[in-house]
């Protein structure tokens, strides 16, 4: 094995492993919002990390691979926050509230500004 | 490094197994989008791992062109689940 | 439609065509001569129409300055991100799920759009924390757990450390 294969092979378990928690997180947060936060988090990292390990390995043969490597890893990591931002905003607009533990009132901030804004309208 | 591939696929499909879970399970239609938005983007990370597995440049592109696919279709549904479409 | 001066219309056509430029490159990984020439006919035409749509690099963006507060930004980051994957990675692999979520809001002292719109991904991409909603100068921010509802304390523990930045920049 030579070192390219050593360090793009470290960078592909890593992301394997991020993009596996990325789906665990997926299956086990109680409601929409902590999903979102799993999911975005641990799959942007988990997606780079891959990609990255493939350009590295394809480093020794040829060049053009981890420039389009690089054009797939900038994207992703500009369109996944944005799509998980606007799920997010849709998500309370079409009235899913988020699960909260503690029985502070201030714990949903956003309540009021769709309160105020509702009241407005009207 | 055949084994390192095998080690990376193997927790890519428990990724893709769980996430598929969620997204046949989901309780509302917001929890089957942010199922659908994982499974894109492990697809393409699987895409160009397989695109290097069988030596196709090509396929890169359409790791790519999925990208922005699943992209614009988590865009459109939020759209929609939002009442502005 | 804003009136932009000539200056303007002309710092903002060159910005894109290079930038656009950079990107033909990428896309074809090669530089054969009717690639290129193909590439500048194209994104000329691109970049002459979508002269009103990206207004928010003029020139002054490639001051020497600017470039290195963007590389020390991406390094700040960076750390971010890796940080808030092992946090995610900890809640997620513990058995009793030790999360505590609701919806903190605060303000910013960024002005322009286009900051408000790196802040507003950068937070998503940081431990805990997702950006919900951006309403003038409020930031909504959906927090996996919560330490305090207080505005002022919010923004010293979420945004800070990459406004200080961010207001160098733009």
């Amino acid at each position: 094995m030579s070192l390219f294969e050593i360090i793009g092979g470290f960078f592909l378990v890593l992301g394997s492993i991020f993009l596996f928690l990325g789906g665990l997180g997926i299956f086990r947060m109680p409601d929409v919002y902590n999903r979102l936060q799993a999911g975005t988090k641990a799959t942007t990292l988990g997606a780079m990390s891959v990609i990255f390990g493939v350009g590295i390995i394809q480093l020794e043969n040829d060049w053009t691979w981890i420039v389009k490597a690089m054009v797939i890893l900038i994207f992703i990591a500009f369109s996944n926050p944005i799509s998980s931002h606007a799920l997010a905003r849709a998500m309370y607009k079409g009235k899913t509230y988020p699960f909260i533990k503690s029985k502070d009132k201030d714990m949903d901030a956003y309540k009021e500004y769709i309160d105020n804004q509702k009241m407005e309208e009207e | 490094m055949t084994y390192i591939i095998y080690i990376a696929l193997f927790f890519m499909i428990i990724g893709l197994s769980l996430s598929a879970v969620r997204f046949v399970k989901g309780p509302t239609a917001g929890d089957r989008v942010v199922a659908l938005d994982t499974l894109t983007i492990i697809i393409v990370s699987g895409l160009v791992l397989l695109s290097y597995v069988f030596d196709r440049f090509i396929y890169m592109d359409v790791a790519l062109v999925y990208a922005v696919l699943g992209f614009i279709g988590v865009i459109v549904i939020a759209r929609y689940l939002e009442g502005a479409l | 439609m804003q009136n932009l001066s000539l200056t303007n219309k002309l710092s903002n056509f060159i910005v894109n065509w290079v930038f656009l430029m950079l990107v033909w490159i990428a896309f074809t990984s090669s530089f054969a001569t009717h690639e290129l020439i193909v590439g500048a006919l194209t994104t000329m035409v691109i970049s002459y129409l979508s002269i009103r749509l990206f207004t928010c690099c003029t020139i002054l963006i490639f001051c020497p300055v600017k470039i290195m507060y963007m590389i020390w930004y991406l390094v700040v980051f960076l750390i971010a991100l890796i940080n808030s994957n092992m946090d995610v990675a900890r809640r997620v692999l513990s058995p009793s799920l030790p999360i505590n979520p609701g919806i903190v809001k605060f303000k910013t002292k960024l002005t322009t759009n286009y900051s408000k719109m790196v802040l507003a991904n950068s937070i998503t991409l940081t431990p805990g924390t997702l950006t919900v909603d951006v309403v003038d100068d409020t930031f909504y921010v959906h927090w996996i757990d919560v330490k305090t509802t207080n505005p002022e304390e919010a923004y010293t523990e979420i945004a800070e450390r990459f406004e200080k930045i961010l207001l160098k920049i733009f």
